[in-house]
């Protein structure tokens, strides 16, 4: 539940999803649930060139199993308060 | 409740905990490795790392000679998180 939590402290800002197939998609994360599904609103493809077809895409769901790496904004990552919830998940098991 | 809190390893995830704030080296499928700083993880080997130097290695064949030609990929991101269904292996920092 970690994780969830802490992206849903996420919603509204900006990320960037690499995707298992290397595409990138840059968007406004909406919402996310328990599988790390994500929706992303106005989106962009990183790589336009290489994946043309994303062009019209303005708002997409991302189920979470296929993502590989989140880019999270600097400014929204506090360290300290990771540390605590992890340890605290890895007490709880 | 203070035994699980000391600094021995028990289990498998205790080593990673231990590894926490400190710099890690992370395998991941499709010839990756991530070397960071670990913020956070969970149960799965999902991972928030910060100061994240990514290596993407890539072995192509000269048509020629048919030598293998190793090239590298490298990039900084300054938090990511990663999800842990293409970890192959964390290591923890190497202490000199």
């Amino acid at each position: 539940m970690l994780f969830y939590s802490y992206f849903k402290t996420l919603v509204g800002k900006e990320v960037t999803v690499e995707l298992k197939n290397d595409l990138a998609i840059t968007g406004t994360l909406h919402s996310v649930d328990q599988y790390l599904n994500i929706k992303l609103n106005n989106i962009r493809v990183v790589n336009e060139q290489k994946y043309p077809h994303m062009l019209s895409v303005r708002a997409c769901f991302v189920r979470g199993s296929v993502v590989r790496f989140i880019l999270l904004p600097p400014g929204s990552v506090d360290v300290e308060l990771l540390h605590d919830a992890t340890r605290r998940e890895a007490r709880g098991g | 409740m203070a035994t699980e809190e000391d600094n021995t390893v028990r289990e498998p995830l205790d080593l990673i905990r231990l590894s926490l704030d400190e710099k890690v080296y992370v395998k991941l499928k499709g010839e990756r490795e991530l070397r960071g700083k670990l913020h956070a993880y969970d149960q799965h080997l999902n991972m928030i790392l910060g100061d994240v130097e990514e290596t993407v290695t890539m072995v192509e064949i000269d048509e020629e000679t048919f030598e293998e030609i190793i090239k590298t990929n490298k990039r900084m991101v300054p938090y990511l998180f990663v999800r842990g269904d293409g970890v192959i292996l964390v290591s923890p920092p190497l202490r000199s």
